[in-house]
C-alpha cells in the first residue's frame, strides 16, 4: 500500500526539485534578513518553534493549512482537465458567505443537518460562481485565466457589499450574524482552532484521489488534460468533463470558505480571507498536483503562516518574511526546468 | 440626480485623469508583455514593488527623479527575472505572475516595516510637483484637464503616442507583432525571437512600474500597504478592452479612471455602495471576453517558443 502511495505520489523521479525549491527560498529569504539586520538562524529557528513546537503550535499550523488544503485540492481538480482556475478565492468567498448565510438564519435543525446542509450550500454557490466562467469557455471560448481572475474581485467586492449592507450584523465591525451553534464545526484540539473542517479537508483529498485516479470519469477528466484532441477522438466529450472538474473544482473551494466560517470564524467577517484563494495555486505546484502531495505541501505553508506569528512575537523580524518565502517558493516552483539547471550545475 | 450631474466638471476629469495614469502604464506594459507572448498576471507586484523603491529613494536622495530611476529599476529587475524564467526556462507564467504579487505584496511590506518601524504606511515624502504647461492649457476642450498634472502624466501619454508610432510605423513594431501572432513564422523571416522577447517582457514590466511610481510618488506621496488595490489587475482588463492596442489601451484606462473617480465622488455623497461601482471593470472585462461587447483576439498563443 505504502509503495503504491509513494508511485503515485513520485511519478517522474524524486522530489528534488521541490525541495531544492523551498531550500533556494529560505536560503534567499536568509540574505534579504542578513541584509536587513536579522540572525536569520534566530528567525528560522522561532518560526519552525511556532509551527511545530508544541501542541498549540501544530494545532495553529494545521488550522492554517486547512483552508489552503481545500484550495489546493480545487486547483488541481480544474487543472487535471487542463483548466487553470485562477478564481479560487472569489469561489471560496461566496461559500464562506452562502455558509454563513444559511448557518445563521435557518433555526431549529439538528446539528448535523444543520453543518451539513450549510456546507453543501457553500459548495454549490462556490460551484456556481465557478459555472459562469466554465460556461463561457465552453461556449465562447473567453479564456478562464482572466474570467476566473475576475469572477474573484467581483466576488470580493459584492460579499463587501453584502456584509456592509444587507447582511450586516449590528456594531462597527462589517460581519454577519453569528451562525447558530447548531451550525458550527467542533472543535477538536482546543484551545487551538483547529476543527473538523480539518478532518473534512483530509477527507476531500482522499475522495479526489480516488475520483480522479480510481473511476473511469475521473481518467476521462485526466485524459481530457493531457490531450483533448485524443480524448474526443476516443469518444470523450471534453465539453462537458471539462465542465465537470470546473464544477467539482468550484465546488470544493467552496466548501473550504464555508468551512473557514462554521469552524474557525463562527461569522463572515470582511477580509477574513489573507488569500488562501491564491496559496492553493501554489500548494498545487508544490505538491506535484497530486492530493497526497498537497496534503504535505498545504501543511509547510501552514507553517509559514502559524509559525511566521510566533517568530514576529519573539524576534521582532516583521511577519512579512514568511510571505517572502512563500512568494519565492512559487516562483521558483514556477520553473522546473531553472531548478534542474541548478541541481546539474552543482554536480558539474 | 442634478448631483450627479454637477459632479461632472473640469476637476472631476481631471482626477479621472490622474486615476486613469497608473492603470494606463501598467496595461500598456502588460500589452508589450503580451505581445511579447507572456501573460503578466503579477503587473499587481510589479507596481507595489515600485511604488515603495520609488518612496524609498526619494526618501533618501530627498529627489523625486531619483524615485522614478529606482522605481523603474525595480521593474527591470522582476520584468528580466520574468523574461529568463518564462523565456529561456518554460516557466509556467500565471504562476510566476502569481507569484510576484505575492513577492510585492509582501516585500514592501516588509521593508516598510523595517525602514519606518510600520508595515502600513511609510512617512510622507515631498513627491512630483504639478506643472503647468501654458501652450497646453490653450488646447480647446482637453486643455484645462491636461494642465495642472504632474510630469508622469505627461510622460503617459508622450509614451503612449510613442508606442503606436513604435507598434504601427516601424519595422521593429512589425516584428514585434509577428514575434506574437507567429513566432516560427518570424522566426524564418530572420527576426532573432528571443531577443524580442526578452527585450519586450523587460520593457513591459520598467513601463508597468512607472504605474506604481506614480501611485506613491506622483499621487498619495507616501506608501501604503497594498496601495495599488486591483489596479494591476485592472490594467489587464483595460488591456483587453482596449484589444491590445496603445489607444485602445488608453481609452479603456481612462474609463476606468472615470469609474474610479465616480466612485470617490459618489462615496462621499453616498449615494451609491462603492463597492458595487469597483466591481464593474470587472464585469464589463468579461462581457467583452465573453463577446457581448465587441469581439476580442489575443496577440499570441502564449506558448514558450522553442527554435527547430
Amino acid at each position: 500500500m505504502l509503495k503504491k502511495t509513494l508511485n503515485y505520489l513520485d511519478r517522474s523521479s524524486s522530489i528534488l526539485p521541490e525541495l531544492i525549491a523551498i531550500a533556494l527560498a529560505f536560503l534567499i529569504s536568509a540574505i534579504i534578513l542578513l541584509i536587513t539586520g536579522y540572525q536569520p538562524i534566530r528567525a528560522f529557528a522561532a518560526l519552525f518553534r511556532g509551527a511545530f513546537g508544541s501542541k498549540f503550535a501544530v494545532g495553529q499550523t494545521l488550522t492554517q493549512a486547512t483552508p489552503i488544503l481545500f484550495t489546493s485540492l480545487s486547483f488541481l481538480l480544474a487543472f487535471r482537465s487542463g483548466i487553470f482556475n485562477i478564481g479560487i478565492e472569489g469561489q471560496f468567498l461566496i461559500g464562506a458567505f452562502a455558509a454563513a448565510v444559511v448557518g445563521s438564519s435557518i433555526t431549529g435543525l439538528p446539528p448535523i443537518i444543520h453543518v451539513i446542509i450549510s456546507l453543501a450550500l457553500g459548495g454549490l454557490f462556490g460551484a456556481l460562481w465557478g459555472f459562469i466562467p466554465a460556461l463561457l469557455k465552453i461556449f465562447t471560448g473567453a479564456s478562464e485565466v482572466i474570467t476566473t481572475m475576475m469572477m474573484s474581485y467581483i466576488a470580493s467586492h459584492l460579499t463587501s457589499y453584502l456584509v456592509n449592507y444587507r447582511f450586516k450584523a449590528p456594531g462597527w465591525v462589517a460581519q454577519t450574524n453569528p451562525v447558530q451553534p447548531s451550525a458550527i464545526l467542533v472543535k477538536i484540539l482546543p484551545p487551538t482552532q483547529l476543527s473538523v473542517s480539518f478532518l473534512i479537508s483530509l477527507g476531500f483529498s482522499l475522495l479526489v484521489f480516488y475520483f480522479l485516479f480510481k473511476t473511469y470519469l475521473g481518467y476521462q477528466v485526466c485524459a481530457v488534460g493531457l490531450n483533448p484532441t485524443a480524448a474526443e477522438n476516443r469518444g470523450i466529450s471534453v465539453h462537458s468533463r471539462i465542465l465537470m472538474a470546473f464544477l467539482l473544482s468550484a465546488f470544493v473551494a467552496g466548501v473550504g470558505g464555508a468551512g473557514e466560517v462554521l469552524g474557525v470564524h463562527g461569522r463572515f467577517v470582511e477580509g477574513f480571507s489573507p488569500g488562501y484563494g491564491w496559496d492553493g495555486i501554489a500548494v498545487s505546484l508544490v505538491g506535484r498536483l497530486h492530493p497526497f502531495g498537497c496534503i504535505i505541501a498545504s501543511i509547510l505553508f501552514g507553517m509559514l503562516r502559524a509559525g511566521g506569528m510566533s517568530m514576529t512575537r519573539s524576534t521582532k523580524v516583521p511577519l512579512d518574511i514568511s510571505l517572502i518565502i512563500q512568494s519565492l517558493v512559487i516562483i521558483l516552483v514556477a520553473a522546473p526546468s531553472f531548478i534542474k539547471f541548478v541541481i546539474l550545475r552543482r554536480k558539474n | 440626480m442634478m448631483n450627479i450631474v454637477a459632479l461632472i466638471n473640469i476637476s472631476f476629469f481631471q482626477a479621472a485623469l490622474r486615476m486613469a495614469t497608473p492603470i494606463a502604464f501598467a496595461s500598456l506594459g502588460g500589452m508589450y508583455n503580451e505581445r511579447a507572448g507572456v501573460v503578466n498576471i503579477g503587473l499587481e507586484g510589479i507596481m507595489l514593488n515600485s511604488a515603495f523603491f520609488a518612496v524609498y529613494a526619494t526618501y533618501l536622495t530627498g529627489s523625486s527623479f531619483m524615485g522614478i530611476i529606482a522605481g523603474v529599476a525595480s521593474g527591470l529587475v522582476l520584468g528580466a527575472i520574468l523574461a529568463v524564467l518564462t523565456v529561456k526556462y518554460h516557466g509556467n507564467q500565471i504562476v510566476v505572475g502569481t507569484g510576484f504579487n505575492v513577492f510585492g505584496l509582501s516585500f514592501s511590506a516588509y521593508m516598510c516595516q523595517k525602514i519606518w518601524g510600520s508595515r502600513g504606511a511609510s512617512e510622507t515624502i515631498i513627491g512630483l510637483e504639478e506643472k503647468s504647461i501654458p501652450i497646453l492649457a490653450k488646447i480647446p476642450w482637453i486643455g484645462p484637464i491636461l494642465n495642472n498634472q504632474n510630469v508622469l502624466v505627461y510622460l503617459m501619454i508622450l509614451i503612449f503616442i510613442l508606442s503606436h508610432i513604435l507598434l504601427y510605423k516601424t519595422h521593429w513594431g512589425l516584428r514585434l507583432r509577428a514575434v506574437g501572432e507567429n513566432p516560427q513564422a518570424a522566426d524564418t523571416s530572420g527576426v532573432n525571437v528571443y531577443q524580442y522577447k526578452y527585450f519586450y517582457i523587460i520593457l513591459g514590466c520598467m513601463v508597468a512600474s512607472l504605474g506604481g511610481v506614480f501611485l506613491s510618488i506622483g499621487h498619495l506621496n507616501f506608501f501604503a500597504w497594498g496601495m495599488t488595490s486591483g489596479r494591476g489587475f485592472i490594467a489587464l482588463a483595460a488591456m483587453i478592452l482596449g484589444k491590445w492596442t496603445p489607444f485602445g489601451c488608453l481609452a479603456a484606462s481612462f474609463l476606468f479612471g472615470i469609474t474610479d473617480a465616480l466612485q470617490m465622488r459618489l462615496q462621499a455623497l453616498g449615494i451609491l455602495p462603492s463597492q458595487i461601482i469597483l466591481l464593474l471593470p470587472y464585469a464589463i472585462t468579461i462581457l467583452v471576453l465573453a463577446g457581448f461587447v465587441g469581439r476580442s483576439i489575443a496577440p499570441s498563443n502564449y506558448k514558450p517558443y522553442v527554435k527547430q
